[in-house]
């Protein structure tokens, strides 16, 4: 038995280190973007176009995954590229979370009235097309960061609330539950201290979901031209350029798809890898 | 004859009935408990038993007010507090406690022993509270680093009886505690209970649907069936000379570990 | 008379690892007879009825020993002969009655499923023979049943339909896990007076797996005590209780609850004897050296 749970361990750890070490990578380039890049993002050098990846011939030195059309230089604009991925995987994903989760917690835990009229909500604004929403929405506000990551808030929230809500409401009835209550302690209190930690591995979950499920959508805007202006590199951007000249400069498309790729599964297998280490039933 | 700890007239609980609601329309009430009258005087053993269905749980929940009755009174040590609402609930949780059927669930799985025994009291896990609580359960100290989920069966229970006695309750209500647990388990914390009641000159209510176990523990019982009570008797008298059909027949199904007694 | 269920030598681990989880158990039921497993959680008891039923749990792999069904091996057989050997011949009657049955299908067809699809059976002869089945377990309207959902029915109820159906096919063993343990006490009499009545009518063997020594006292001809997936004591039911061999037996047996007699049961089971069959165990194991395959 305790061989079994060494093993399963180990390999979540494994999991942990790589998904964890891949995030630093995307957070140090964020972070240190001016500084990494060798190039300007913007740069453009039509003497210098559609430069093959280093290990191909016909390469310059300098241009180490090659340039695109216009002859930008791609790991330069990949790395500019994850500040915006990581703004919205950080400030959407939390603040989704925040919301949807608190308002799940309050469903779950109090239900009568204030369940129904939170419940009804999610399913009215379930019914809209999440898509066309984001559309609408970014009509109404005019494209920039800030109106993606409200986007993704307003879109997703109520993928938070559901599963919360119905974990709260598991864990509501459960006895130690009713044993704070009779303990003496306070409504508020018990949501906090008994119900709050037991819903938190769900929450720590969603919440590793929905930051790859931000970056994806942010991607989506991009690649329809709804996000941040073209003259700030995002990978959405950047693949649908790649889209474009994919026959002639495959790694223009290639290499941002890797990073989203990478990063989506990264903060998914983060999140369990976290639950996996960090949960005490588990352990 | 002093003041009894619970008074219990005319008690009614009734809960909506969600299989049966219709489309439209009121949802249908069922009639859970249906008038009960009884005292439980202090230092008393007061034995609940019934089949499932009976209403032996709803009316221990309505009893630590975990449930709220639907007409009747409950006094307890005089008051009442039929609908007290929570806040002025609350400075009477700590003389009420309630031990659960199951240690699994009652035991919040992401906390440590120490945490489940030191909230209610509002201290920290190095209480010396907590550590004599454990120790009235014959648990070592060291126990507070743990985790319900690395426990048996017959301990997680035992740290059930811990967290309500740790309060210095008046009353403690025990809800099918050993139902759960193998026998072995089941006589160490049944013994344990017994001595705990005598030592602190707790009040008990043991709702259970084993009678043979009742009769180990308690000195009157009351008999439920269908949300009435059915027969009250001093645990002796009920064993000997048991007055409704109902109890016979409870008693009669027991199977007693003797092969020559015929069923 | 050979023994129609006889185990012998089984032992299991959890696979991959050298923990054991039985040791070297033997059982035999012969017909018509019934066999009481008994012990406390975590004693194996369950995983011996599964065993014999080719259901165990993935984690755990057996090796070494033999379950003799009618004197042919099953642990022997390619593994289609072993399930057409098991689903002709035996039948379980499991332990919840609520999750036992299918909640989004008719009671009748969940029975003649069965009959139909595995043993081969005319549809019609597999109807009016689970009537007649319905009828013997004491259902009333037994037509009407036949058409209604699990969720329809009480779970005293639920549980004659699960007994109807273990007996339907007229298997030869039968192997009970707990079937009584989630009902009330009134209930349960009727189900084990029931489950008693089939057997004895049918000549069926049946491994009866049970925590509680008192309805072990009441339906059982023999029992195995098992502690830490070890048979500690292998003993007819009228020898036990007048003198059970084994101490942890023993203690076993007063630490039972007995309302006639609230004085000398329920005692605790000291913790010299937990030792003494620790020890006991510990010691087997030394000896013990797996022969694989």
């Amino acid at each position: 038995m305790l061989d079994g749970r060494g093993a399963l361990r180990r390999r979540a750890g494994l999991r942990l280190w790589l998904s964890a070490g891949w995030q630093a990578v995307v957070m140090l380039a964020a972070l240190f973007a001016p500084w990494l890049a060798p190039h300007d993002p913007l740069a453009q050098d039509l003497m210098l176009g559609r430069l093959p990846p280093f290990w191909l011939p016909g390469t310059e030195p300098g241009y180490w995954l090659g340039t695109d059309s216009l002859g930008r230089d791609v790991l330069s604009r990949l790395i500019h590229g994850a500040r915006v991925a990581l703004i919205v995987a950080l400030v959407a994903g939390t603040a989704t979370c925040l919301i949807g989760s608190t308002l799940g917690l309050i469903a779950g835990f109090y239900r009568g009235w204030t369940d129904r009229i939170i419940g009804r909500l999610v399913d009215i604004w379930m019914a809209f097309p999440p898509v066309l929403f984001a559309i609408l929405l970014i009509a109404v506000l005019g494209t920039g960061l800030s109106s993606v990551v409200i986007a993704i808030i307003v879109i997703d929230w109520t993928r938070f609330c559901r599963v919360v809500r119905a974990e709260a409401l598991n864990q509501s009835q459960m006895d130690y539950v009713h044993s704070a209550r009779v303990a003496g302690f306070s409504r508020p209190r018990t949501l906090m201290a008994e119900i709050l930690p037991n819903v938190l591995p769900v929450i720590v979950a969603l919440l590793t979901l929905e930051m790859g499920i931000a970056v994806i959508v942010e991607a989506i805007l991009s690649f329809v031209n709804l996000s941040v202006s073209t003259d700030r590199p995002t990978w959405g951007g950047m693949i649908a350029e790649g889209r474009i000249a994919i026959h002639h400069v495959w790694w223009v498309l290639a290499f941002p798809l890797a990073a989203l790729f990478l990063t989506v599964l990264s903060f998914a297998q983060l999140g369990e890898g976290l639950r996996d280490r960090f949960d005490p039933v588990l352990r | 004859m002093a003041e009894a700890l619970f008074r219990v007239e005319a008690l009614r609980v009734e809960l909506p009935d969600m299989t049966r609601k219709p489309l439209f329309g009121p949802v249908p009430r069922l009639e859970i408990l249906k008038g009960l009258d009884f005292e439980i005087p202090r230092g008393a053993v007061l034995g609940i038993v019934g089949g499932s269905g009976s209403g032996k749980t709803t009316l221990g929940r309505t009893l630590v007010r975990l449930m709220e009755p639907t007409a009747g009174r409950i006094l307890f040590d005089g008051a009442d507090i039929t609908h007290l609402p929570d806040a002025a609930m609350r400075p009477l949780r700590q003389r009420i406690q309630m031990i659960f059927q199951d240690p699994m669930s009652s035991l919040n799985p992401r906390l440590t022993i120490g945490r489940i025994i030191a909230a209610p009291l509002n201290a920290t896990s190095r209480d010396p509270r907590v550590a004599e609580a454990l120790g009235h359960v014959g648990l070592p100290a060291e126990f507070v680093h743990r985790y319900p989920h690395e426990l048996s069966g017959g301990q997680r229970q035992r740290i059930g009886i811990a967290r309500a006695i740790a309060m210095r309750p008046d009353f403690i209500l025990a809800d099918e505690i050993v139902s759960g647990l193998d026998v072995s388990s089941q006589a160490q914390v049944l013994n344990l209970l017994e001595g705990l009641v005598r030592d602190l000159g707790l009040t008990l209510a043991f709702i259970s649907h084993d009678l043979s176990v009742i009769r180990r523990l308690c000195d009157r019982v009351i008999v439920m069936q269908t949300g009435r009570i059915v027969e009250e008797a001093p645990t002796e008298a009920l064993f000997e000379d048991p007055q409704h059909d109902y109890t016979r027949e409870l008693l009669d199904a027991i199977p007693t570990p003797d092969p020559t007694v015929r069923w | 008379m050979s023994a129609f269920l006889e185990i012998r030598g089984l032992s299991a681990v959890l696979r991959g690892t050298d923990l054991r989880l039985l040791r070297s158990v033997d059982i035999d039921v012969p017909v018509g007879t019934v066999r009481g497993l008994v012990g406390e959680s975590g004693a194996g008891k369950s995983m011996i009825g599964r065993a014999v039923l080719g259901v165990l749990p993935r984690a755990v792999e057996i090796v070494e020993g033999e379950i003799l069904l009618d004197g042919r091996d099953l642990l022997a057989m390619p593994p289609v002969a072993r399930r057409r050997l098991i689903g002709a011949r035996t039948a379980m009657i499991p332990q919840d009655p609520l999750t036992a049955l299918n909640p989004s299908r008719r009671i009748g067809r969940q029975i003649t499923d069965r009959l139909v699809d595995i043993l081969g059976w005319e549809p019609a002869r597999a109807r009016s023979r689970t009537l007649e089945m319905l009828a013997e377990v004491r259902i009333p309207e037994p037509e009407r049943v036949l058409r209604l959902y699990p969720h329809e029915l009480s779970g005293g109820m639920r549980q004659r339909i699960l007994i109807a159906s273990a007996f339907v096919a007229e298997p030869e063993l039968i192997v009970a896990d707990e079937p009584t343990t989630a009902l009330d006490v009134t209930v349960q009499k009727q189900i084990l007076g029931l489950i008693s009545e089939l057997q004895a009518r049918h000549g069926t063997a049946l491994l009866f797996v049970t925590h509680d020594l008192g309805v072990v006292a009441k339906i059982c001809d023999s029992l195995s005590v098992l502690y830490a997936g070890k048979v500690v004591e292998d003993t007819t039911v009228a020898r036990f209780f007048e003198a059970p061999a084994h101490p942890y037996s023993a203690a076993l047996l007063a630490a039972t609850p007995r309302h006639t007699d609230p004085a000398s049961s329920l005692k605790p089971v000291p913790p010299a004897v937990m030792h003494a069959v620790g020890a006991e165990i510990a010691a087997a194991d030394r000896s013990w050296r797996p022969r694989h395959g």
